[in-house]
């Protein structure tokens, strides 16, 4: 339950829908719980989550040549929020498909995340009904 | 009636009343939706989280409110914080207070601020309590051999 300042990652065996392939999600989070629970819902659909604490850790991991299917970006973070490490991932080419997670409901703010390169942006925590069409989304195009 | 039904009434009705009563909301039915045979501690696991941050956040939020000249900027941010950890497991009447906390902090309205500190204090100890008498039920179902309950 104490995830450190290094990445993590866990399968599930038994996910409720099995995806083809071995799809990988970063998740990128500073809320210990909202980790455990966007982790758990993605490990249901069998996908390989790793999570980090904050948007520098992230862009970090990409630049050390890891690679994820898709990025979980919290909004609000320490050392380096979700919009800053989203327009640096851009810039560096990451072509993975980057959702935007965020508690404020400003309709301003989350076209602003938006703005700094995300695929999707949606409220916190998410919904099974949520991750179901991400990863349906997912499937089809990545 | 044996022991263990009359546990699982005791559960579904005291879970019932949660949800009638505010304390819990549709979140909290999500999360137990995800804990599976795999994961059978996932709901404490995942409240657990939310009691200890909870405890810090109350904690930061009586300094901060306590200092001579109030950071309302700080204040909000540690709301903030509480409304997002309690809306996450569905402490829906927490989460409605730390709404009216930020209006607060945002008028810069320090009274305003104390008295939603106490109701938010009041709040989270009345469904921690909930929740703890919640999970033993489970634990005394779970030790007379019975399954726990979902209200689908």
């Amino acid at each position: 339950m104490v995830f450190g300042t290094g990445s993590s990652s866990t399968k599930s065996t038994k996910g409720v829908e099995e995806v083809g392939g071995n799809l990988s999600v970063l998740i990128v989070d500073d809320d210990p719980i909202i980790l455990r629970i966007h982790r758990m819902m993605l490990n249901k659909f069998g996908l390989v989550t790793h999570v980090v604490e904050n948007g520098k850790e992230a862009v970090d991991l990409f630049r050390s040549g890891s690679c994820f299917d898709m990025v979980l970006m919290d909004m609000e973070m320490p050392i380096m929020d979700g919009p800053k490490a989203t327009q640096e991932l851009r810039a560096m080419g990451v072509n993975s498909m980057i959702v935007g997670v965020t508690s404020r409901g400003l309709e301003s703010e989350k076209q602003s995340f938006m703005g700094a390169g995300l695929n999707r942006c949606h409220e916190k925590p998410l919904t099974t009904d949520i991750v179901t069409s991400l990863v349906q989304e997912l499937i089809k195009h990545y | 009636m044996d022991v263990v039904s009359q546990l699982q009434r005791q559960f579904l009705d005291f879970t019932t009343s949660l949800y009638r009563e505010g304390f819990l909301d549709d979140q909290f039915v999500q999360l137990q939706k995800l804990q599976d045979e795999s994961n059978p501690e996932f709901v404490i696991e995942v409240v657990s989280l939310f009691f200890e941050d909870s405890e810090k956040l109350l904690n930061n939020l009586s300094t901060a409110l306590q200092q001579h000249i109030v950071d309302y900027k700080q204040v909000d941010a540690l709301v903030h914080q509480f409304k997002g950890s309690s809306s996450s497991i569905g402490a829906q009447r927490v989460k409605n207070v730390c709404v009216s906390f930020r209006n607060y902090c945002e008028e810069k309205n320090v009274e305003g601020c104390f008295r939603c500190l106490q109701q938010v204090k009041h709040e989270y100890h009345l469904v921690k309590s909930r929740l703890d008498a919640l999970f033993k039920l489970e634990q005394q179902i779970l030790a007379a051999g019975g399954s726990v309950p979902m209200i689908a």
